[in-house]
């Protein structure tokens, strides 16, 4: 029980990671139909990006996670307008293979030795360690404010999207683009915008993991990207509050499949569930079906 | 008045088998003079070890390659787990190979077998689903096998199996690409070719006009992944050591890169694109010191670059072929000869 109960914890710790990265995916997903796998490295990006504030800038937390943010935005705005915008019109596998690249191409510029070297490094403690018990529970400050900075991400994007302007023209672009170009909203602005939101939330999700695992290296964002993004997928693609409850339930899922069934297995397992939900609901737990029309 | 019709009908298609068969025969006999052509060519030293080694690379990658075209391209279903299918070929065969003593080609068949049956027990289901959810299902499904076979110690878990028999020969690696082009060629020329590419261009207008889309769907995804399976058993037996991680998700990307530079729905194309992007990295690589740190990061770039500017591929859906390529030089003469030839094309 007692480790149940630890395991829950970790899980939803890990899960909010997810959950900023699936985040992004799913924004990016909703407004351009697009599966956006440089994503991934936009997340492992951040985290360097954290590790040099903290280490050559001598940043403390705060600073360094604005520092990575707004780096992380500005490069996620960059790729979309010089990789992505071009294609805008083309066919959806031709976006595909030009988002892998950019995959290969921040992979192996982190990975060149005047940048950070194929090495992993270790994230610097910017937060000294400080366990509390609960009971039988034990919870790291670390966790508590990878938890917290979450939740509250999750809500200024919840306000933004729903509540002001630019959330509006989000939902509008993502609804039908070509009727809200028609409305005089600047697609571009709002597309750009969308790639910064989601290219931050995924840098969050890097200084954050930088935080609580402090290992480093260029192909770190591999197998969590692969991971948020069926947790996207979980939560319905294109579907914001999906995407954190998804996220949140495949750090579940993973941190108990590991302690109760096998540790090798919990990737299959996940991707396994990925397969199962496909095939019984394709639009995720919170998506609305759609029918194709001819 | 019935006889005569089936008498013309009768003569019409033994005509027809003729040629057909005759161009079988020729197409043969030039195949197994490019053969000589090559082996003659390593022989004298003209082309070295390296670069035999390298066309048995781009020889069995170009196999796995048109197996996923046949899925990509031509069916329209887009797949990320192709290098699943390679690497159960893989394993197959080289268990076959190395724990059962069985003889290369039977190994081989195995591999193909076991990929062909995987592809139908997860095709049925799978199929259902359209763009992005089935590009997301064959992902998962792909990191699954991953997954499975790095936890089976029987076949070696993460570490992978060595000491492969090095069986694969350039001679079976040529026959087993032309064998698959072959098959890929008159399949796509043949009526369920045009089913399946019906299916790419719209699937309901292909189901409202009576074709069974699940059905070619499916042949389409089994004959692919039983290449990507002949594939996987030749890289086996060419490269000696497999392990898991070198089929994960990348080698899928790395292969449906191949067929979209080459342009997706052309064979020739695949041709093309899989040589191009095996040699780049190797002629990279002998440039200079920058080229070799960096090849793999300039190989992406060519890689956004040529989406950006040229998204169709190299080829589109076109395709090279020698009646083709005679076409195009008898269209250059008449265009030469008089411009006005040019308009009245253009009206065509």
């Amino acid at each position: 029980m007692n480790t149940l109960l630890q395991q829950i914890v970790n899980g939803i710790c890990l899960g909010s990671v997810y959950a900023l990265i699936a985040i992004g995916y799913t924004m990016v997903y909703g407004i351009i139909k697009l599966i956006n796998f440089a994503h991934c490295d936009i997340y492992m990006v951040g985290a360097f990006m954290g590790y040099f504030a903290a280490t050559v800038l001598g940043l403390g937390f705060i600073p360094c996670l604005i520092f990575s943010m707004v780096s992380c935005a500005i490069l996620g705005m960059l790729i979309e307008r010089i990789a992505y915008k071009p294609l805008r019109n083309s066919a959806n596998v031709t976006l595909l293979i030009t988002t892998m690249g950019m995959e290969l191409i921040l992979q192996n510029f982190v990975k060149a030795d005047f940048i950070a070297g194929p090495n992993t490094r270790d994230f610097p403690q910017v937060i000294p360690l400080v366990s509390y018990k609960l009971g039988s529970i034990t919870i790291s400050n670390l966790q508590i404010i990878a938890l917290a900075i979450t939740v509250i991400l999750c809500i200024v994007l919840q306000y933004i999207v729903n509540k002001t302007q630019t959330g509006r023209a989000m939902r509008a672009t993502s609804y039908d683009r070509d009727a809200a170009a028609l409305m005089g909203i600047n697609i571009n602005k709002v597309i750009s915008l969308t790639f910064a939101l989601g290219s931050a939330l995924a840098a969050t999700a890097g200084v954050l993991v930088g935080m609580l695992y402090p290992r480093l290296e260029p192909a770190m964002g591999v197998m969590p990207g692969l991971k948020s993004f069926v947790a996207a997928v979980l939560g319905g693609i294109g579907i914001i509050p999906g995407a954190m409850f998804g996220g949140i339930a495949m750090g579940l899922i993973e941190t108990l499949s590991k302690v109760y069934i096998s540790s090798g297995l919990s990737d299959a397992i996940a991707f396994s569930i990925l397969i199962i939900i496909l095939i019984v609901k394709p639009t995720g737990l919170f998506g609305k079906k759609n029918n194709v029309k001819v | 008045m019935e006889n005569g019709i089936s008498k013309n009908e009768k003569n019409l298609n033994s005509r027809l088998i003729k040629t057909i068969y005759t161009r079988y025969i020729i197409t043969t006999v030039v195949l197994a003079l490019i053969y000589v052509f090559l082996m003659f060519l390593v022989n004298q030293g003209i082309i070295s070890e390296y670069y035999l080694r390298l066309m048995k690379q781009i020889g069995i990658f170009l196999i796995a390659a048109l197996g996923l075209n046949l899925i990509l391209g031509f069916t329209g279903q887009f797949t990320m787990g192709h290098a699943a299918f390679m690497s159960i070929g893989a394993y197959g065969s080289a268990l076959m190979t190395k724990n059962f003593n069985m003889p290369f080609p039977i190994a081989l068949i195995v591999g193909i077998i076991l990929a062909a049956i995987l592809a139908a027990l997860i095709g049925y289901p799978i199929l259902r689903l359209k763009g992005d959810y089935l590009a997301i299902c064959t992902l998962g499904f792909g990191e699954i096998v991953k997954v499975i076979i790095q936890n089976v110690d029987y076949v070696g878990g993460a570490r992978g199996i060595s000491g492969i028999p090095g069986k694969t020969s350039f001679l079976i690696v040529f026959i087993g690409a032309a064998l698959c082009y072959a098959i890929l060629k008159n399949l796509i020329h043949s009526s369920k070719g045009r089913a399946i590419m019906s299916i790419r261009e719209d699937e309901i207008a292909a189901e409202a006009m009576g074709i069974n889309s699940t059905k070619y769907k499916m042949t389409a995804f089994i004959i692919g992944s039983s290449m990507a399976g002949l594939a996987g058993g030749l890289y086996a037996h060419f490269n000696s050591f497999i392990d898991p991680a070198s089929f994960g998700f990348s080698k899928s990307i790395e292969l449906i890169t191949y067929v979209v530079l080459g342009g997706m729905g052309s064979l020739s194309g695949s041709v093309i694109g899989t040589s191009i992007l095996i040699y780049l990295p190797e002629a990279l690589r002998g440039l200079s010191d920058v080229f070799k740190t960096y090849r793999i990061l300039i190989y992406a770039i060519l890689l956004v670059v040529m989406m950006i500017f040229r998204p169709q591929g190299i080829l589109g859906t076109r395709e090279i072929s020698v009646s083709n390529i005679i076409k195009f030089f008898k269209k250059f003469q008449k265009t030469s000869i008089t411009n006005t030839d040019q308009n009245e094309k253009a009206g065509e």
